[in-house]
């Protein structure tokens, strides 16, 4: 399966921020890039979303929901810039 | 901040021969903006559950919600909405979802529009909105599909022309009787050709499948498009 956008995470994120996080800027750890999440790579998977930096190709969060819990792994964003 | 409703669905329309428009009434949703889209939940009898996302074509303030969608040969989802949903059936919508792959009225500046396949719902979507703002921003919308066929809403998009809209068809497999250009994929020199000059500064938007959207973002950053004005929204498969 291809790619898509990290346009496609506004759902699933909607269900755990206030606030649309795909339109916010996030820092990759690994490169330093700087983009909207709504560009990024999203994998799609049977158990939730990876999600990698546009930019180097690492992942930047993955989102895996089980029947009991949803995982959010955020490790590979340093920062997120929040619009006031 | 985002919630679930239930759509029920009210008229269904044959686009292509693999894709329809199905229009839900959705109590309870407020509108949406032109481009955003719904994750639509289908509930099985054992309870297994599929969630998919699916671009709005419609544009407005009204509790109507229109989605088109085409048939995946190897899809969970598509072939039901395809195939099997009719007037009467109630989906669950999440949505309006997304606030980056829009359009607003009130948004100043040309916009180009490029879409492959099915790819398009998003962007009738923005020129549905552009023409009921009475909107004087340039647009231009370039459509890729394999043949005359396979388009959706060619008509109500043909009707759409006007000195703030242009529309201009890519033929990949087969082009009509008389076409100038040749049936083939989208090539950097259409993109020179057809699509708003880079140095207009246009907000582009692409959609279609990935590879598609992948080649053509690549080429409008070679032809001097700036990345930050090229958005994307990929919807995977070949």
């Amino acid at each position: 399966m291809d790619h898509v956008d990290g346009n496609v995470l506004a759902g699933p994120l909607g269900e755990l921020f206030r606030f649309d996080l795909t339109t916010t800027s996030g820092e990759c750890r690994h490169c330093g890039d700087i983009a909207v999440l709504a560009r990024a790579m999203v994998y799609l998977d049977p158990s939730g979303y990876v999600v990698r930096c546009n930019s180097c190709g690492e992942m930047l969060m993955a989102i895996v929901t089980t029947e009991k819990r949803t995982w959010l792994d955020l490790s590979g964003v340093s920062g997120l810039q929040i619009p006031t | 901040m985002s919630s679930w409703h239930v759509g029920t669905v009210v008229e269904t329309n044959s686009e292509t021969p693999t894709g329809r428009s199905i229009i839900f009434d959705v109590p309870g949703w407020t509108g949406n903006l032109a481009g955003q889209h719904v994750d639509v939940r289908l509930s099985a009898p054992d309870g297994y559950q599929a969630v998919r996302s699916y671009s709005i074509a419609s544009a407005d303030d009204s509790q109507r919600v229109q989605l088109a969608v085409d048939k995946l040969p190897d899809g969970e989802v598509s072939p039901y909405l395809v195939d099997d949903l009719q007037v009467g059936d109630q989906v669950e919508f999440r949505g309006p979802l997304g606030g980056w792959f829009v359009w607003r009225p009130t948004d100043v500046g040309p916009v180009q529009l490029i879409a492959g396949g099915s790819g398009v719902v998003p962007l009738v979507a923005m020129a549905r909105a552009h023409a009921a703002a009475k909107s004087t921003e340039e647009f231009r919308m370039l459509y890729s599909v394999r043949e005359p066929a396979d388009a959706f809403f060619a008509s109500e998009l043909q009707s759409l022309v006007s000195p703030h809209f242009a529309l201009d068809w890519i033929y990949t497999r087969a082009a009509p009787e008389g076409a100038a250009r040749p049936a083939g994929r989208i090539t950097a020199d259409d993109l020179a050709r057809l699509a708003a000059p880079a140095t207009s500064n246009p907000l582009v938007f692409v959609c279609g499948p990935t590879g598609f959207v992948e080649t053509v973002a690549t080429q409008l950053v070679e032809l001097g498009h700036d990345p930050q004005r090229v958005k994307t929204e990929r919807f995977g498969g070949k």
